[in-house]
């Protein structure tokens, strides 16, 4: 190892980088919204409104000063002194991966927070809520711009509280079972991550620090190449650590549990978060952290990340099909659905991380979406028992077509944002990685088209049974139900228009993805 | 000069009178006390608290001076020393017992509790303390151990016509004494075999590779005397009766700066004392770290009492605090990494702790209660003190960014870093006990954000001005250290914190 050369960190730009003011900026939003009293429920709104929509100015800001001809870098890099004493750094930048998932996130706050203007969920309190969701938004940014494993760490774990009151304050009737089981089960995954981070830290090479001391580092840029000399043993433990960690947050086939309650008893925008930029933490966690740094170990791995990608797929759609609450029946789609992108990654090439994170763009669009119209039926309906509804073509004719727009994208319907997550998906396991098993990915591949099939199945039979046919006789002549409002076009447009364009044009986010995910590859020598 | 010892033949010990200065502000503060409580009368009574917080923060300037001057000084033949691991305790302990005086002032005055006499004997305990951060040799340490007990034992009863506070310092009493006695009997057998009470002396003596097994025993008793002190299981038993009977500010001084200071002292005994032999200690502190974390936890879920909860989860972070020190014998480096973890965590822990309870006396002056149901509805009424309570039990619970997080992740490092099966498991137990240990705090969050006010009261508590200002104190430190680890790590991490060997 001494034969190495050794790397060295140095001290590189500001603190004060776009990418600070894009993290920090929903949390200063959340201290004025703390400043503000409770009563002025107007005020609050417009305020969080704006925080919402001046972070995502900063996001456009980014965008123009993002060279995508370089998009395999990391750009907009910073790499300050943090925590001295373990060598734990502000490092953050951007590259091709993280750049649409914090677009992503900057187009879904607004939204929810526009949708929230007149769907204050129960018990009121927009003070606290929207407090909350400033908070949220610093997390999830945050986790997307580190690039450093503490920072990453923290980042990831600031999202949950937030969370934790959202689902457990604001959530439906089983809201504390739900809550806290979406609490344990992630902290559980991340204290497993958190110590297989620090045996990482400890196994692999050390740097010059700025300071001149030699010492270990947890810069995830240099850690690929520091790592190399991991144990292969060591190397396969650290990575199930980090992979029950990431495959909690997905979710992956066991792990998924904590989801289907989670997302039914979340308020709207909750499951609406959830579903488009928190399970994406996960399968970025693999795309970032895991694979790259430990890419032998990830090799051993993948068959098993295949298989219960699959499995994930199948058992996903098949209790889709079982279920009688609309909203659950989303939720477990969304396990199908992360079984793709993680049946992509599993395959260790860069078609299938391309793949992925467009499945993982598309998902939080379309799911955003699906979550946004349960959330608006149960306001019409006061139900979500897909038994009782029907008709909602003939009582709210706007809203249905919607509706058939996001079911047919999230059955992979060519055309629309769906299907390149899916079809390219399926395909990559066709090709896996040299050193994988063809054959087994080529029956996963299989078995995963099948689940396409039953993923239409259910998707169109919910998609009848709730608009199809005439309203029944409890619903028929309720005067609730009315078709799409204000609000409700303006958090649900933009949605609809990216789902078409990025099925009409995927090259704009393929583009983007692919310089990154060919340099991360390329680096972790897979 | 002439001196009546040098005439007898005895040599006078060099004395460093300003190594010493902390100890004797402390002093004097215990005549001034003892002085107006004496002579002023009643109408002193209101000055106590204020004099009593006025002569803490006196006594953190010698401590400044101290560290800004930054030699390591040594007397007694280096049974009394000043580095920074004794500095930083002393200043711990300072702030902790000012922070003490504030919780107290009102609970104090308004139950007509003799003031004066609490004050003083606050005093005296952190008295002991501060010479524990220091005490480097078996009879200083065991006299501070004593100095630091002895008043809290008094203190825990202090709400005299109170079964339960009588019960509180009786069973405090008893497990302190029979502790003791155990802490002595190994102490004696050390002494025995290495002929000095000094650690270094002992180290030096049982460096050897062929250890008696009476230092086997002496080294089981010694720490089984500290088990009972920061209440390991299965020696923890007094912990909660004792917490759930006394005044909640002496609670708060107990499970802070009490066990603090065992911890300090376990620390010492362990790392400078048997360091050499770590095959004696470790499996030994293995077991009741794991035994400790596991058991406290489990036992907190199933508690209706806020104290009481406090108290298992203080149990609960005594075995956290403990794992570094199983693990802290390899290759010489693990005791810095141990060293680092304990005292970064009890920092910690004492603004977390201390925090909590002040929320616990603030929220107890409206409903009269402790029980966790009766916090319920708190964020509708007093939202500011329900935000307070949230950052403290989120903290205890670990989760970033507050300064709890640094504390398991110091503690993780400590553990992971010696690469050894038992350091991983230990760190697994750590992790798994930290998760189920969210499962009850997050209830106490989700009392005081979710469920109904009990009673229909909502009146806005009013929190007097001192227990405001222990709020911000704690508040504080648990937001920025969880931040800006560096802040602390920079202080524990620094070279030569604990001088191993004198």
């Amino acid at each position: 190892m001494d034969m190495q050369q050794l790397l060295e960190v140095s001290n590189q730009g500001s603190f004060w980088n776009p990418l600070t003011y894009l993290v920090f900026a929903p949390l200063v939003g959340a201290l004025v919204l703390l400043l503000i009293p409770k009563g002025n429920e107007m005020v609050l709104k417009v305020v969080a409104l704006a925080t919402t929509l001046i972070t995502a100015g900063i996001g456009v800001y980014i965008l123009t000063q993002f060279n995508f001809d370089n998009a395999g870098e990391k750009q907009l890099t910073a790499n300050l002194s943090w925590i001295e004493v373990i060598n734990s750094r502000y490092i953050i930048g951007i590259d091709g991966i993280s750049l649409p998932l914090i677009m992503l996130t900057l187009l879904i706050m607004p939204l929810c927070i526009v949708y929230s203007w007149n769907h204050l969920p129960s018990p009121g309190n927009p003070k606290a809520f929207f407090t909350l969701l400033m908070v949220l938004m610093t997390g999830m940014l945050g986790s997307f711009v580190a690039l450093d494993l503490i920072l990453f760490f923290v980042f990831f774990e600031v999202v949950l509280l937030p969370m934790y009151f959202l689902i457990g304050v604001w959530g439906g009737e089983q809201r504390q079972y739900a809550s806290i089981k979406f609490f344990l089960y992630t902290l559980f995954g991340s204290a497993l991550m958190l110590v297989a981070f620090l045996a990482l830290y400890f196994l692999s090479d050390e740097v010059l620090t700025p300071s001149g001391d030699l010492m270990h580092s947890f810069d995830m840029t240099l850690l690929p190449t520091l790592a190399g000399g991991i144990a292969t043993g060591a190397a396969l433990w650290i990575f199930a650590g980090m992979f029950i960690g990431f495959g909690v947050k997905v979710p992956m086939f066991p792990f998924h549990t904590w989801l289907p309650d989670a997302h039914t008893q979340a308020p709207t925008v909750g499951s609406v978060i959830l579903a488009a930029v928190l399970l994406k933490l996960g399968t970025y966690g693999f795309i970032r952290i895991a694979i790259p740094i430990l890419p032998d170990a990830a090799q051993t791995w993948a068959p098993v990340i295949g298989i219960l990608a699959v499995i994930g797929i199948i058992y996903g759609a098949l209790c889709c099909l079982a279920q009688t609450d609309m909203k659950r029946l989303i939720a477990f789609s969304s396990v199908a659905h992360m079984g793709f992108t993680m049946l992509a990654i599993s395959t260790l090439t860069d078609f299938g991380f391309n793949a992925a994170i467009y499945g993982m763009v598309a998902h939080g669009l379309i799911t955003g979406l699906l979550f946004f119209l349960a959330g608006s039926t149960k306001e019409r309906y006061h139900t979500l028992e897909i038994s009782r509804l029907g008709g909602l073509l003939k009582q709210a004719p706007h809203m249905g077509w919607i509706m058939g727009l996001a079911v047919m994208a999230s059955l992979g319907l060519p055309g629309l944002a769906g299907f390149w997550g899916e079809f390219p998906a399926i395909l990559s396991a066709y090709n896996p990685a040299e050193g994988l098993n063809v054959a087994l990915f080529r029956t996963l591949m299989v078995i995963a088209a099948i689940g396409t099939v039953l993923a239409a199945g259910y998707l169109l039979w919910l998609y009848q049974r709730v608009a199809f046919g005439t309203p029944s006789d409890e619903f028929a002549d309720d005067p609730n139900i009315t078709d799409v409002n204000t609000t409700e076009w303006i958090a649900w447009l933009p949605l609809v228009i990216l789902i078409v364009v990025l099925g009409m044009i995927p090259g704009i986010l393929f583009n983007v993805t692919n310089p990154a995910v060919v340099t991360t590859l390329g680096m972790a020598g897979v | 000069m002439l001196d009546t010892a040098a005439v007898v033949g005895i040599e006078n010990p060099a004395i460093d009178w300003h190594a010493f200065s902390p100890e004797l502000v402390l002093v004097g503060l215990l005549a001034v006390l003892l002085l107006v409580d004496a002579f002023g009368g009643e109408r002193s009574k209101w000055a106590m608290p204020s004099l009593t917080g006025i002569g803490l923060l006196v006594a953190l300037v010698p401590v400044a001076t101290l560290a800004y001057d930054g030699n390591v000084r040594s007397m007694f033949d280096g049974a009394f020393v000043v580095d920074n691991y004794a500095l930083m305790f002393k200043a711990l302990f300072l702030i902790a017992g000012y922070v003490v005086v504030l919780l107290s002032t009102n609970y104090i005055a308004e139950g007509d509790y003799w003031e004066g006499e609490y004050y003083q004997l606050l005093v005296a305990s952190l008295l002991g303390m501060v010479v524990m951060a220091s005490a480097r040799d078996l009879i200083s340490i065991f006299v501070a151990l004593e100095l630091l007990s002895i008043p809290a034992y008094m203190m825990a009863a202090w709400r005299k016509r109170d079964l339960g506070s009588e019960e509180a310092g009786m069973k405090y009493y008893l497990m302190g004494v029979f502790a003791s006695a155990l802490l002595l009997y190994g102490m004696s057998l050390l002494y025995g075999m290495a002929g000095s009470t000094l650690l270094v002396d002992i180290a030096e003596s049982i460096s050897g590779t062929e250890v008696p097994a009476l230092v086997a025993l002496a080294v089981v008793l010694v720490i089984v005397g500290f088990a009972f002190k920061v209440s390991a299981v299965p020696f923890h038993t007094w912990a909660p009766d004792t917490y759930e009977g006394a005044p909640t500010p002496v609670t708060a001084f107990l499970a802070v700066g009490s066990k603090a200071a065992g911890f300090v002292a376990l620390m010492t005994v362990v790392l400078v004392g048997f360091g050499s032999q770590p095959q004696l200690f470790e499996p030994l502190i293995w077991a009741l770290a794991a035994v400790t974390m596991v058991v406290g936890n489990l036992i907190a879920l199933r508690q209706t009492n806020l104290v009481r909860m406090l108290a298992y989860s203080g149990v609960a972070q005594a075995g956290y605090m403990l794992a570094p020190l199983a693990v802290a014998g390899f290759a010489g480096s693990g005791a810095s990494s141990a060293v680092e973890a304990i005292s970064t965590y009890l920092v910690i822990y004492a603004a977390m702790n201390l925090g909590a309870f002040a929320v616990v006396i603030a929220v107890a002056r409206k409903t009269g209660s402790a029980e966790i149901s009766s916090m319920g509805g708190l964020f509708s009424y007093s939202p500011v003190l329900a935000v307070c309570m949230t950052i403290f039990m989120f903290s205890l619970a670990g989760i970033p960014p507050l300064a709890g997080w640094y504390g398991k992740l110091a503690i993780f490092l400590a553990l992971i870093e010696p690469g050894s099966i038992s350091g991983y498991v230990l760190a697994v137990i750590v992790g798994v006990s930290s998760v189920i240990a969210l499962f009850y705090y997050a209830r106490v969050t989700r009392v005081m954000w979710v469920d109904e006010v009990p009673d229909g009261d909502t009146t806005a508590i009013k929190v007097p001005v001192s227990i405001s200002a222990a709020l911000v104190i704690t508040v504080a430190v648990t937001v920025v250290v969880g931040v800006v680890p560096q802040i602390l790590a920079a202080v524990t991490g620094s070279e030569s914190f604990l001088t191993l060997g004198g």
